[in-house]
């Protein structure tokens, strides 16, 4: 995937990406406010195929699967962090939104063109000349990443068609 | 030797053992969503599978975000509550009763040994009786609810220990403020944390359902305390019968088990805590914020409006009254623990000193309504977040404390430490 950076830092809560006045809302009108507390431009600058990259804890606090879902219906299809919340990790993949842990996170700059491997777990910067490595997606969840999320994956199990790799 | 997280994952996988590290495929025994997070979310995606919900039996809803529905987007998504229910067959519904974490424990839904999961954060409340209990989103919920299953990969345990006995006047709250202070939001490494020590089990089940929910906070995936006398007392009382309990003895750390980190500390030396905006890891002890001017108290959530809590902030309350200009907002957990707290005279303590009784419900806690907090509002509340923006205006600032120093501080205006209040008479 193919896109530029939007840099941010520690701490991005699933309030600021799904404001609680909005949480009664259709999904696109509540990304309409998706992180608008840090950076107002963000939800109607953000291109598809754009990449969000913070620092650590990114995803804390409540479970709103609204956070993942505004940012991946804002077009985003990656984001890199030092560090996620745990619900957070699990409900973006659940979505087919790819969340991949990297230390050096802190060393990509901000409107950057970046290129993602994400089952890989590698990271380019061509107009940087940066290449880095990130904690590939685990094993086990990687057919349901290809499969686009958990909903089509499990479309698929239960329509008896065969799974590419059995889940341990 | 095995840690309480172990033997319980090792249960609902089916198997005799699990390592730490190890992904692993649960049974679940009971699974909660609320209003925001259950139905709306969950319909249309069992929809598009052509599935049920695997077992109607084990599945809770809980109405608590949306409530008191006054617009009408939340009326339509409380309607859409309740027809799904009914025509889903699901039983166990409690419709504007409390507060999810609040109300599954009065049920007698939550038992030591169980693996529950609950489409909240705060669902880490359930560990607080020995279950694992943990939260996810709508479409993991999904996943159980069509399967009956979950994955896991097997947390280690972070033992955290309080030795001896806190003061009066430190609580629960205190606790977590402190913890999330000294190890940071993610200071629980999205592993199991295991609160034990003597200062632990002097606690009663709402004081350890408080530890247990901002096990969330501190980054926990689930936060446990192993059942004992207090736990057995507070089920029974639920209505849970002693063969239903089983083995008890079981559900605990065996002597000796490996754990990633144990934290040990002296509950004798905790001060009260506050924590300033707009994080709970900016925790210190309540004399460094001494002269804070606050506009607002706020009593409210399933962290900080539990009975106990109304107790708490009553015994400052009682014979005092909110300073001049200051406003007191006591929104009570749970029907059941307002109707107690009015009975026993609590509740009116509180609204003789000058406090609004709001709704039952999350709240302003949750910023989902209309209590939202206006530009520049400084309010400090005994809830479990504060993070910019969540409960109001971006200007307004949120403080978090406990019960009794909220109380004490509404009492004079600014941040106080409640010991002084609990040391003199009204």
């Amino acid at each position: 995937m193919k896109g530029r950076t939007w840099k941010f830092g520690d701490g991005v809560d699933t309030d600021v990406m799904a404001p609680g006045q909005y949480m009664k809302l259709p999904i696109k009108e509540l990304a309409r406010h998706t992180l608008e507390a840090l950076r107002p431009e963000f939800a109607s600058s953000v291109r598809d195929g754009d990449v969000v990259v913070a620092g650590r804890n990114f995803g804390i606090g409540s479970s709103r699967e609204q956070a993942p879902e505004a940012l991946k219906a804002l077009g985003v299809r990656a984001v890199i962090a030092r560090s996620f919340g745990g619900i957070f990790h699990r409900n973006a993949f659940n979505l087919g939104l790819v969340a991949l842990i990297c230390e050096q996170a802190d060393q990509i700059p901000d409107g950057a063109a970046i290129e993602v491997d994400a089952i890989a777990g590698r990271i380019h910067l061509p107009e940087h000349d940066m290449t880095l490595d990130c904690e590939p997606v685990p094993g086990f969840l990687v057919e349901m990443v290809e499969d686009g999320g958990l909903l089509p994956h499990l479309k698929k199990r239960l329509a008896g068609k065969p799974a590419a790799k059995e889940t341990t | 030797m095995k840690t309480l997280a172990q033997k319980i994952i090792a249960r609902a996988a089916g198997v005799p053992d699990v390592a730490p590290g190890e992904i692993v495929t649960c049974k679940v025994d009971l699974a909660m969503s609320h209003d925001s997070s259950g139905p709306r979310r969950i319909a249309p995606m069992l929809e598009s599978l052509g599935a049920r919900v695997w077992d109607p039996d084990k599945y809770v809803i809980v109405t608590d975000h949306y409530v008191p529905a006054l617009d009408p987007e939340s009326r339509q998504i409380l309607q859409f509550t309740r027809d799904w229910v009914s025509q889903n067959g699901i039983r166990k519904f409690h419709d504007e009763q409390g507060i999810c974490h609040v109300v599954l424990p009065e049920q007698g839904y939550v038992r030591p040994g169980m693996l529950i999961v609950g489409g909240d954060s705060h669902s880490t409340t359930g560990g607080a009786f020995g279950s694992y209990m943990f939260g996810i989103g709508a479409t993991e919920m999904l996943g159980v609810l069509v399967t009956g299953e979950i994955w896991l990969k097997m947390p280690h345990t972070i033992a955290i220990e309080w030795k001896n006995a806190f003061a009066d006047g430190v609580v629960a709250k205190d606790i977590m403020l402190y913890l999330c202070g000294q190890l940071g939001m993610d200071g629980g490494q999205y592993q199991a944390v295991e609160f034990g020590g003597s200062a632990i089990t002097a606690l009663n089940m709402q004081e350890r359902m408080t530890l247990a929910n901002m096990t969330a906070e501190l980054g926990g995936q689930a936060g446990l305390i192993a059942p004992d006398e207090t736990t057995i007392a507070y089920l029974l009382s639920a209505g849970v019968s002693t063969e239903d309990l089983g083995d008890l003895s079981q559900w605990k750390t065996d002597e000796g088990a490996p754990v990633l980190a144990r934290h040990v500390y002296d509950g004798t030396a905790l001060a009260p805590q506050v924590a300033a905006p707009h994080s709970p890891a900016n925790a210190a002890d309540v004399g460094s914020y001494k002269g804070q001017e606050i506009d607002t108290a706020y009593i409210g959530a399933c962290t900080g409006a539990k009975l106990e809590d109304l107790r708490m902030a009553a015994r400052v309350l009682k014979g005092r009254r909110v300073a001049s200009g200051k406003r007191l907002l006591v929104a009570p957990a749970s029907l059941r623990d307002q109707q107690a707290a009015k009975a026993e005279g609590t509740l009116d303590i509180l609204t003789e000193a000058g406090g609004e009784l709001l709704p039952i419900g999350c709240g302003a806690c949750a910023g989902y309504g209309q209590w939202r907090f206006a530009e520049n509002e400084r309010v400090l509340s005994s809830s479990a977040r504060n993070f910019k923006g969540r409960m109001g205006a971006l200007s307004s600032q949120v403080w978090l404390a406990s019960p009794y120093t909220v109380a004490a501080s509404i009492v004079t205006g600014q941040i106080t430490d409640p010991r002084i209040l609990l040391g003199e008479s009204a």
